[in-house]
């Protein structure tokens, strides 16, 4: 069954020639209990349709479903049953944890015992127990979002959407929320997650729609989207005489075509299974005395899928005027 | 009834910060209670002629002052929530739409009650006496306090459309400010130039001025026309503000609400 389905979604921001179409003919659909990823830069649109479904904005026309209820016709009772964890964490930052978490709670029409049950619950799932006396104020980034990440789990929702989770974090910040988003993800919660980070959208989903200018524009699980863009590939940069030699062993070891860019001395293979490759490479080359400069194992970034799929980088559109009020807050 | 126990569950939120960061509280108070003491003593010439002084007459004109500056300081706390996110928030909770905009309105209005309270504490320790006895007394505060919640609705109004909380909070006092003192409210409106006594006369500070005064028992004439509609019905004519700045903000602010974003 799909748990969320767009269809045909229109909104535009502006008038005449200042008219931005944040979703131009946007469709998609998520089955129930999996991920979708949606990637994309700044400005594609994710936030929009996440706010689209989340009944946050009406959209200009268009159609979209989310738990099999209409969010256009009703979305009270679409609000029933999802959560919805922003870029920025959306929690009152003068009180504790504790406070928001209890509040959110009632909001959510628990009673006073079962809501400070559940933000006990909710607080030591995501190891904020030593943390939930003290003012947000006072907590990093990561435990910020983890918080607004619990408050969106108050009532255990079938359908969660969380708009670009880890932007901002620290390396390990972003480790920690990935560990909570699959263990959320493990009990089995339909997730539609915005990322502009390939390798977040890789980790965590089970098909990654590439958004650009409001459109789809590519859809697949992690593999096909790299076989669509080329998957991983060894960069290698040797001394000019080195080339022709070096260039056989690439081939080899990547069972294909290398292409030379002569100028800069670099040699790029396609690889299936990278590190392997990487390591019988500099073996073979080794063997024959050759000494690369430079040796890289590269995966495709958000700009080569973007390259790829439509022959222009990442470019960041004029900014969302979705977002304009929630992004005063990074001022 | 869900609409309302939502309303208070945002208020409560209000008192959980301030209990959370007193100092809010704190300055919240010092400041209209700085005015009382100042005004009291600064202007205390003002009041020749006048029974017990001229803190009689200056104590409606600082509580009209202080519930006025409520349409800032709601405006103020409403745009912080845009800029944090916390709107969108509440917006993918299944709660009324008018819940989170009334339960703010209610929290400012608890917070006039006590800063009201305290001014009232200082004005009595220097002097201010009212004569009227409790009724009208009391009746007096109600109307302070209505006053305050009905500019709460426009604030709310100002700080959705500007989301900027410093932007909005500058703007509102920009506008307030004047607005008080435009009025009868610490000095009479006869010395003004002909044309600003007319605005004098018709502005709901001086009304509002003229009926509290009344209802704690000191009769007040003021404008230019000195039987002028306002100034011969002064708790009419605020009470008629009221009901228009309200019937003008509410729906307007919950649309605004609902619609936040466009």
């Amino acid at each position: 069954m799909k748990s969320i389905t767009a269809e045909n979604l229109m909104k535009s921001y502006g008038k005449g020639e200042n008219q931005v179409k944040a979703l131009d003919d946007l469709s998609l659909d998520v089955e129930e209990g999996t991920v979708l990823s949606i990637l994309g830069p700044n400005g594609a649109g994710k936030t929009t349709t996440v706010r689209v479904l989340a009944t946050l904005l009406k959209p200009d026309s268009g159609h979209a479903t989310v738990g099999g209820i209409d969010v256009i016709k009703n979305p009270k009772a679409v609000r029933e049953i999802i959560g919805l964890s922003g870029q920025y964490a959306a929690v009152d930052e003068t009180l504790t944890g504790w406070d928001n978490l209890v509040m959110f709670g009632r909001l959510y029409h628990l009673s006073s015992t079962a809501a400070n049950v559940r933000a006990k619950e909710l607080l030591e799932q995501f190891s904020l127990t030593d943390a939930a006396k003290r003012p947000i104020k006072t907590f990093s980034g990561g435990m910020r979002r983890r918080l607004d990440l619990a408050a969106s789990l108050i009532i255990r929702p079938k359908v969660l959407f969380l708009d670009e989770p880890t932007t901002g974090l620290d390396p390990r910040g972003r480790m920690e929320m990935w560990k909570v988003i699959e263990a959320l993800v493990d009990e089995g919660v339909t997730l539609l997650l915005t990322t502009q980070y390939l390798e977040e959208a890789d980790q965590l989903a089970d098909e990654i729609a590439v958004i650009d200018r409001g459109k789809v524009i590519a859809r697949g699980t992690s593999d096909q989207l790299k076989t669509q863009v080329g998957g991983e590939r060894l960069e290698l940069v040797v001394a000019e005489s080195d080339i022709p030699a070096a260039r056989e062993i690439a081939d080899r070891v990547g069972k294909t075509q290398s292409t030379v860019d002569a100028g800069l001395r670099r040699i790029s293979t396609p690889v299936t299974n990278g590190s392997e490759s990487l390591v019988e490479l500099l073996r073979e080359l080794d063997s024959v005395k050759i000494h690369p400069l430079d040796i890289a194992l590269k995966r495709p970034s958000l700009d080569d899928v973007f390259m790829s799929l439509t022959g222009h980088a990442a470019e960041e559109v004029p900014a969302e005027p979705v977002g304009k009020g929630k992004k005063g807050g990074r001022k | 009834m869900r609409a309302l126990s939502d309303s208070l569950i945002i208020m409560k939120r209000q008192l959980l910060q301030l209990a959370r960061v007193p100092e809010v509280l704190i300055f919240n108070t010092i400041q209209p209670v700085m005015f009382v003491l100042l005004f009291r003593y600064v202007f205390a010439g003002l009041g020749a002629g006048i029974k017990g002084g001229y803190v009689q007459l200056l104590m409606p004109g600082i509580f009209v002052q202080t519930v006025t500056f409520t349409l800032a300081a709601t405006a103020q706390g409403m745009a912080q929530d845009m800029e944090k996110g916390l709107i969108d928030r509440f917006r993918s909770l299944p709660i009324s739409r008018a819940a989170v905009v009334t339960g703010r309105t209610l929290g400012d209005g608890l917070l006039n009650i006590v800063v009201i309270a305290v001014m009232g504490t200082a004005g009595y320790i220097v002097g201010w006496r009212p004569t009227s006895g409790l009724l009208k007394i009391a009746l007096g505060f109600l109307m302070l306090l209505l006053f305050g919640y009905a500019l709460s609705w426009a604030g709310i109004f100002a700080g959705l459309v500007a989301k900027d909380a410093r932007v909005v909070a500058n703007i509102s006092f920009l506008f307030t400010f004047p607005l008080t003192f435009l009025s009868n409210a610490f000095a009479s409106t006869t010395s003004m130039p002909r044309p600003l006594q007319y605005v004098a006369e018709w502005n709901p500070v001086s009304t509002m001025v003229a009926a509290v005064r009344e209802l704690f028992g000191f009769h007040n004439m003021f404008g230019a026309t000195k039987n002028s509609f306002p100034s011969q019905h002064p708790i009419q004519t605020s009470l008629l503000y009221m009901v228009l700045i309200m019937a003008i903000f509410v729906p307007l602010s919950v649309r605004r609400y609902r619609n936040t974003n466009k």
